[in-house]
């Protein structure tokens, strides 16, 4: 491990200024995936800038005119989410998806920020013996004919088969959420679905924020489907184990036809996958498993496969129509 | 580049200077000789340098020494409050004993400090994975013990020791 400096900032836009004008410079949050890269020369930053203090830890209402919603500190860890009672009563499925990742103990440490910037445990990423484009530019990809039961079967390209790890992204891309930044120019709003990118011919990049972006807080709208949702997570063992393909899910219906629905899966892509075309599919129709399966398939029209991969089409058309079905048994009873 | 920090570990004060590339875990073991949280993997896959910190499970080798400067930490020496030579043993220590919760005993540090913050946690109401109702109480089921254990590896397999001993600590 390079020498490192250390800097604690007092403001997030002293953060912001410590690390424009360092370009060797990183945040560093909770720390659970990038100590784990300094350790294994995947990250090689010359400062950290430590913003788990800044008082970015709140978790509040708001309403800002267009509609109620909830936002979420940067630093709130992901224990203290998925426990907070707003969080369980009214977006079930964010609860649901913090509790299916990491241990207890990376839970307690992780943040929200943080959560949502982790990077691929795709094995040649983590693994600098070998060619990465995602690492190491214009190395090669290690993976597409290696190991490749995790890889990606949409978005994928020549240079880059990785998938997206986090399940709270999965779960926040479903509910519209909002990602809120502080720049070099102040503070933006970008929407989650377009904060990660698909690797394309660069897939060093996972996101489209700058260096010195810095996330501050995320807003998830609490209108519409919200409350009539969960997270299903499908993995080799029972728990502490990262997705092989996982589906978050809302769902809204009026007389037995459906007005509003969320798919969103993880798993599957360089991105947490908002699945529209699907929902569109499903919009205004009967719930049936016949017509899950025909939107899921329409979603999946480019997805592409290998051998140790091919499971992925068939596991998500049967994971995403268990899971719609069970919210639609929910809301029968409930309205019962 | 060396910075100073401040630890209170299982009760005492302990100044430290530190490279800022040092791990807790690493300041904790090589440079304070709190051997008691132990190093497994150092990547936070097995729990073994598992101890609480400012009250709650934390890993120390997923962490820079730096970043936790003041922080209050609990290894599993002091969880009795009477440091290694205290008598009388924290109920889940003497719960792992009576129920033969390791083999080796490497991990057993770091799934005593787990255990106390799933209890813990129980206590405060969090829900965990495999929780039926989110707004409820939970119950400490078995499987709600494995579920929430389950960061903490025991390569000797002494799993159904460890359960029998986090089941009797919750109803102590």
């Amino acid at each position: 491990m390079r020498t490192l400096e250390y800097l604690r900032p007092a403001t997030p836009a002293d953060a912001v200024r410590a690390v424009a004008e360092h370009p060797g410079a990183r945040y560093l949050g909770g720390g659970t995936n990038l100590v784990d890269h300094l350790k294994l020369g995947i990250a090689a930053p010359e400062l950290l800038v430590d913003v788990s203090r800044l008082p970015l830890d709140e978790v509040e209402t708001y309403d800002d005119g267009s509609g109620a919603g909830l936002r979420v500190g940067a630093n709130v860890r992901n224990s203290d989410l998925a426990a907070h009672p707003l969080v369980r009563s009214e977006l079930p499925l964010v609860a649901r998806a913090l509790l299916a990742g990491a241990s207890g103990q990376i839970r307690n440490q992780a943040t929200t920020g943080g959560n949502l910037l982790q990077r691929t445990r795709c094995v040649y990423f983590q693994d600098p013996t070998t060619p990465c484009n995602k690492r190491e530019p214009g190395s090669g990809c290690s993976a597409i004919e290696g190991y490749g039961r995790y890889n990606a079967i949409l978005g994928a390209s020549p240079d880059c088969v990785a998938t997206h790890p986090s399940d709270l992204a999965v779960a926040l891309v479903a509910l519209d959420t909002t990602v809120v930044v502080l720049g070099a120019d102040g503070e933006r709003r970008v929407p989650l679905e377009e904060l990660h990118r698909l690797p394309a011919d660069d897939p060093s990049r996972d996101t489209r924020l700058a260096p010195e972006d810095l996330v501050t807080a995320v807003e998830i709208p609490l209108a519409g489907a919200t409350k009539l949702s969960t997270y299903r997570k499908v993995r080799d063992r029972a728990s502490y184990a990262f997705a092989l393909v996982s589906v978050a899910a809302a769902l809204h219906l009026t007389e037995g036809i459906v007005t509003d629905v969320r798919i969103a899966w993880g798993g599957v892509a360089h991105v947490p996958w908002r699945a529209r075309r699907a929902e569109a599919a499903l919009i205004g129709h009967a719930l049936t498993e016949q017509a899950i399966r025909e939107a899921v398939g329409d979603e999946l029209r480019h997805a592409e496969t290998s051998e140790q991969n091919a499971y992925k089409p068939p596991m998500l058309r049967r994971t995403t129509a268990h899971t719609l079905l069970q919210l639609a048994a929910q809301s029968r009873e409930e309205s019962r | 580049m060396d910075e100073t920090i401040r630890l209170t570990v299982d009760g005492a004060e302990r100044t430290v200077e530190v490279d800022t590339r040092t791990t807790l875990l690493d300041a904790l073991r090589e440079r304070l000789e709190v051997t008691a949280p132990k190093k497994g993997c150092d990547h936070g896959q097995c729990g073994s340098c598992t101890v609480l910190l400012n009250g709650r499970r934390h890993l120390t080798c997923l962490a820079l020494a730096v970043a936790h400067d003041g922080a209050e930490i609990t290894t599993a020496d002091g969880l009795a409050g009477g440091g290694p030579s205290a008598d009388r043993l924290h109920p889940v220590q003497q719960a792992f004993l009576d129920h033969d919760g390791y083999q080796c005993g490497y991990c057993t540090p770091g799934q005593v400090c787990s255990a106390v913050g799933v209890l813990d946690e129980v206590k405060n109401g969090h829900p965990s994975h495999v929780t039926a109702d989110l707004e409820g109480d939970p119950d400490l089921t078995d499987d709600e013990i494995r579920e929430r254990m389950s960061g903490n590896l025991c390569r000797c397999g002494a799993y159904p020791g460890i359960l029998a001993a986090v089941r009797q600590a919750a109803g102590a």
